[in-house]
Order: structure tokens, then sequence, then C-alpha cells
């Protein structure tokens, strides 16, 4: 489903590599974590994949089931199937999160050539995924991410993910800033959207997350690049002995 | 003091094209005589440093073709009474019968001409009274020479709103249109006023709210593009009263827009904003608002935000005054604009003059562009650049057309400002 050939990054502004080949292939169903020390170029590779700007891509390249993201604008790769949770969800004052959460899935269905929500089912649809991840009415109302706690701006996250349906969702350290029932509610709410059909990409520092989300597949990244792949033990070991052992393993 | 040549002459010039209306009552001959004494606006001049004045003073106006789309018009489904001026004149056939409970209405020139009207004890007292400090000619010359208007007396809870719809259908029109307001005490109604009126708009609203009356005021300028309009609300404020007004101005080349409120009673609300969407460099929007708090206890706020697109200008000049005496003010105050291009400029002038020692005055002014991380992250979710725009766009206005109480009136305005939205950009 994703696929990372190669890809090298530098910094817009700066001349500062920070992707320096990474390679990685997610297929559909699957759930892959990556960990990896600070500045390590985690948050890099889902901004990178995710459109943001500020990067130059000086190599390689990254598709979502054929579709070349590098090419295509943010949006298009939403309406493509790709989602990014934020490790730091955006406050915007003055747009109802309501409004906010209808817009966005009407203008994906649109550009996906669907028919638009109506109001009515849009409404019910909501609703019902809100209250699974204890979301209730005034947040929904309230403007998108003002005023939440940490804990209910990634749940607001996971409400965006249920509510998209995202056939490829990267999760860029949903847990940090939770505690360890929101940790628990957050995990719930992604399990739920496991599917054969969806992939799931999780940056995380920790093992933990992991014990709620249950991964494939652990890759480690220093420096730029995957530097070793595993499964799930390979976080524990992460956790045990922290990354030194394994950077000098392949260092 | 003799005036300036330039302004003598200009003055002189734009006077000796303008005659009184036969048998002008005092307050013309008086307000002539001061538009005599201090001369039109002039570049040079302080209050008019941000905004060039000489298209409002030239003899001739500008010509200004005329707006069309397939928008309906404003408040087309609020219960309302019409009263259509066409190029400043009166149209009887489009307007509704001018009765409303709770209302007196009148045209100016009927009052004005009848034997015994409370007109003629208002008509110019309150722009005369706004003169003071601050000298507002323009003001002056509409009350010496306004040809149309109307004259409201609210005696009750009106039932409902006065549209006082101005269309434009002359791309040379020039026209000066005076309304005169008396909200008799515990009295309240709703003032709408909508379109471009003319080419060129001089337009002066006289507005007295007695002891324990409601004036509430939406406005939305036409769209013309090339029209210019200087417009003046003087108000004054009994005890426990309350003023609101507010305005969308979307386009127009140049609109300076004056308010002068004076809270003379204890315990009263004033209450002025606005929002302006400026496209091109042609485009020049002012706000200049002078609130003089002399009561105790009074509130005054102000909020204006203004979107400003590929070279528009905006200005924004606000004075709140605090005279001795007038303790437990509540000022507040804040100016922003939206500046979408780095060709765009907002020039803010916000003033504090106080005099007594027990007040809460706060002002604020910011410009900013759109925010990226708030653009990337829309757009993360799939909505396309423009509607993300558009959206952070409108949620910058937001926090103005909250000051608007009546929804109906708010959605109304915020769906014109998603129609300009869809225009430009």
């Amino acid at each position: 489903m994703l696929e990372i050939k190669d890809l090298r990054v530098k910094l817009e502004d700066e001349d500062k590599q920070i992707l320096k080949g990474v390679d990685l292939t997610v297929n559909a169903g699957e759930v892959h974590a990556i960990m990896g020390p600070n500045g390590s170029g985690k948050s890099t590779l889902s901004y990178v994949l995710s459109g943001r700007g500020g990067y130059e891509v000086t190599g390689g390249a990254a598709s979502l089931d054929g579709t070349d993201l590098l090419d295509i604008e943010a949006e298009e790769r939403a309406a493509e199937g790709l989602f990014l949770a934020f490790q730091y969800p955006v406050e915007i004052p003055g747009v109802g999160n309501m409004t906010f959460l209808r817009t966005a899935v009407n203008a994906q269905r649109k550009a996906r050539g669907e028919e638009e929500m109506s109001a009515g089912e849009f409404l019910k649809v909501v609703r019902a995924k809100a209250k699974e991840l204890k979301i209730d009415a005034d947040m929904l109302k309230r403007p998108v991410n003002v005023g939440f706690s940490g804990g209910e701006k990634k749940r607001n996250e996971i409400l965006q993910m249920a509510m998209l349906e995202p056939k490829m969702c990267i999760l860029d350290e949903t847990d940090s800033g939770l505690d360890v029932d929101a940790m628990k509610l957050v995990s719930e709410g992604v399990n739920a959207l496991r599917s054969p059909e969806r992939a799931f990409l999780v940056i995380t520092h920790y093992q933990r997350l992991l014990d709620h989300i249950k991964p494939d597949v652990v890759h480690i990244m220093a420096d730029g690049r995957i530097v070793k792949t595993g499964g799930p033990e390979l976080a524990l070991e992460v956790e045990n002995n922290g990354y030194a052992d394994i950077l000098a393993e392949v260092a | 003091m003799a005036l300036p040549k330039v302004k003598a002459d200009a003055t002189e010039a734009l006077l000796a094209t303008l005659t009184l209306p036969e048998g002008a009552s005092e307050a013309r001959q008086a307000a002539l005589a001061r538009v005599g004494a201090m001369g039109l606006p002039h570049g040079r001049d302080e209050y008019w440093k941000y905004t060039k004045p000489d298209t409002l003073t030239s003899v001739e106006a500008p010509q200004a073709a005329l707006f069309h789309n397939d928008e309906g018009p404003l408040f087309d489904d609020v219960d309302r009474v019409k009263v259509v001026f066409v190029d400043g004149v009166f149209d009887a056939g489009a307007s509704d019968d001018l009765a409303a409970e709770g209302l007196e209405i009148d045209l100016l020139a009927d009052a004005m001409a009848a034997d015994i009207h409370w007109v003629n004890d208002l008509y110019g007292v309150l722009e005369t009274r706004g003169q003071v400090p601050v000298e507002r000619p323009l003001a002056a010359l509409n009350t010496a020479f306004a040809t149309a208007g109307v004259a409201i007396r609210v005696t009750g809870k009106a039932s409902k709103p006065v549209n006082l719809i101005y269309l434009h259908s002359d791309t040379g029109s020039d026209v000066r249109l005076h309304n005169v307001i008396k909200v008799e005490a515990g009295a309240e109604m709703t003032l709408l006023e909508t379109g471009p009126a003319a080419a060129r708009l001089n337009k002066v609203l006289e507005v007295d709210v007695a002891d324990g009356a409601a004036f509430h005021h939406v406005r939305a300028q036409g769209r013309d593009h090339e029209r210019r309009a200087v417009t003046h609300c003087f108000t004054r404020l009994g005890t426990e009263s309350v003023f609101k007004s507010f305005t969308m101005t979307a386009n127009g080349v140049l609109t300076r827009n004056e308010c002068i409120i004076e809270l003379t009673g204890d315990d009263a609300q004033a209450h002025v904003a606005g929002v302006c969407m400026g496209d091109g460099k042609d485009f020049h929007h002012d706000d200049t608002v002078f609130i003089t708090h002399d009561a105790v206890n009074c509130e005054s706020r102000q909020v204006f935000k203004k979107v400003l697109r590929n070279g528009a200008t905006g200005v924004f000049q606000g004075k709140i005054l605090v005279k001795e005496g007038a303790q437990k003010t509540d000022g507040y105050q804040i100016s922003q604009s939206l500046l979408l291009d780095d060709d765009s400029q907002f020039l803010a002038k916000p003033e504090l003059e106080i005099y007594a020692d027990d007040v809460a005055c706060s002002h604020g002014s910011t410009s900013g562009a759109i925010d990226d991380t708030a653009l990337f992250y829309l757009r993360s979710r799939g909505v396309p650049e423009k509607a993300a725009t558009d959206l952070l766009t409108l949620a910058f206005l937001a926090e103005a057309l909250d000051e608007i109480e009546d929804e109906a009136l708010a959605d109304a305005l915020r769906d014109r400002l998603e129609g300009w939205l869809g225009r430009h950009g």
C-alpha cells in the first residue's frame, strides 16, 4: 500500500539533510511502528508524506497504492486515503469542530467524485463515532481543538480518522501528552479501525503505546534512515536497553 | 483664522456648484457657515493622513460602474419596512408603506417642510456636537445640502426593522443622504441599511437614544467596486441606553466611515463593529471612530476586522475619550487585519485619552497573514487550499460578526462574505 524508496529530504531553507534514504513498504492490513531517538527524522517522514511545506525532496519516491504522493498536494493525498494524526493538533479559533469535520469529509468525497454527505446523515454518523471516543456534544460544537486538553486533542484526531476512513493512517507520537486512561481510549479507537484494507504507521518513542496497538513490524530509525527492522520484540528490546545497543550494533 | 489657500479654493469651488434648498432651515444655513469656516478636508489634515479626501471633495464625482451578480437582495427573507432610494431619490413604488408599530417614519423633506415636526429640533444638532474636538466638514456639508433621507421617531418596541435600501443606477450619481432617528425613552428599533446608494455618497445618520432605549444598526455597503462613500454616524446615548452598530463593507474604491458616539447618561452601552473585505490596489477602507465617555459606568466596544488582498489598504482610527468624572468606564477596542499578500497594508491609530482615574480601557491592533500551520492542518484533512483559506478568513472575521445580536441578520451577512470569497482569490 505505502511504498517508500530511498527517500531523501532536506529542509527547504537550510542546507540540512534530514532523511538520508528511507526504504519502507507497508502492506494493507498491517501495522508498522517506527521508533527512534529524537532527531532521527520520524516526524519529518510523516510531514513529507502528508505534504507539509518547508521540505525539499532531493531523491527517492513515495507512493500510495501506486499514486505518486510527492507529486500531488496535501489535500489530494488526503483524498487518496492518507491521514496524519498530528503530534500537536492545531487549534483553529473561529472554526467549529463540526463544520471542520463536515467540510473535510465532503471535500474528500467531492475529490473522489462521490456524493456529499447530507447534514442529517453526517450528524448521525459523527455522533455515534464521537460517543465511542467519549467526545461530548460540547467538544463537537467548540472551535477546533481550542481549549481542548492534550487527551481531548488526540481523541479528536482519532475522531477525524474515523470520519474520514483513510486507508493509510500515520500516527505521529499520538501517545505524547496522554495519561494511561486517555492512551487506552485512543488505542481502542485506533484498534476499532484496523481492517484488512487499512494500514497503520505508528511513530512513537515508547513501547507502551505498542502494548495497546500491537504492531506487525517494528522499524528503528536513526539519522535519517531505517537501520533495523524486526517483529514486536524489537520494541521490547528498545524498552529494556534503549537505542544505544541497537545503534552500536548497526554502526 | 483664515483657511490655507488650497483649502479655501477647493471649498469655494465645490460650494459654487451647490445651492441650499428653497426656504432652507436655520440648521442648514448654520451648517453651510460651518463648512465655510472649516473648509473641506485636505490631504495634509492630520485626521485625513491615511485617507486621501480629494475624490470626496472634488466638484465632479468620479464615475462608478454598476455591480451585477445573481445574489438576491440582502435581508430578503427578513420581515421589514423597505424604504428605497435610487441614486438618492425616494422610490415610492418600490417602498413599503412607511408604517410599523412603534415607529413614525417620514421622508426628511416632508418632515422639514412641516410647520411643526420634531426633526427640526434635532436635524444637525448631533452633527454639530460631533464637530468638537475634531472637525468633520463633510458631515456639515451634508447637513447643509442633503437632498433626501428619513426621519424616524421610535415610540415603543418597533414591530419590525426598517431597511433603508440604497440602489445605484447612474454611474455618475453624487448623492447626499441624511437620516435622523429619535429613539424615545424605553423604545427600541433595528435599522438596516443596504446598498451602494451612488457613485459617490455622502451620508449622515443622527441617532438620539433616550434613557432606557435601544438602537440596533446593521449596514452592508454596496459591492460596486468603483463607488465612493463618506459616512458619519453621530449618536448620543442616555442613561441605561444601548447602541449597537455593525457595518460590512465588501468592495468600493474609497470608504470612510466615521462613527461619533457620546455616552451622556450613566450605565449606557455602545458597541460598534465592522468587517471589511478589500481586493485590489485601488481599494481603500477607513473606519474612524470617536467615543466620548461623559457619564459613569458606561461600556464601549469597538471590534473591527479587515481582510485585505492584492494591494488593498485598510485604515483604522479609533479614539476613546474618557472625560473627568466618567468613572467605572469600560472601554475596549480591537482592530485587526488579515493581509493575504505582501502588497496589502493596514494602518491603525488607536488612541486613548483618559481624565478619570477609575476606568478600564484596553486596545489592541494586529496585522497578520493566514496561519500556515492551520492551513496545512485543513489541507491534510482534504480541504483544498482555496477553501481552507476561505474558512480561515471567515474564522478571522467571526469575532466581529459575533457582535451582531440577531442571528438571522448575521447569517445573511455571513452568506454575503462567503459569496465575496467565492468571487475573489
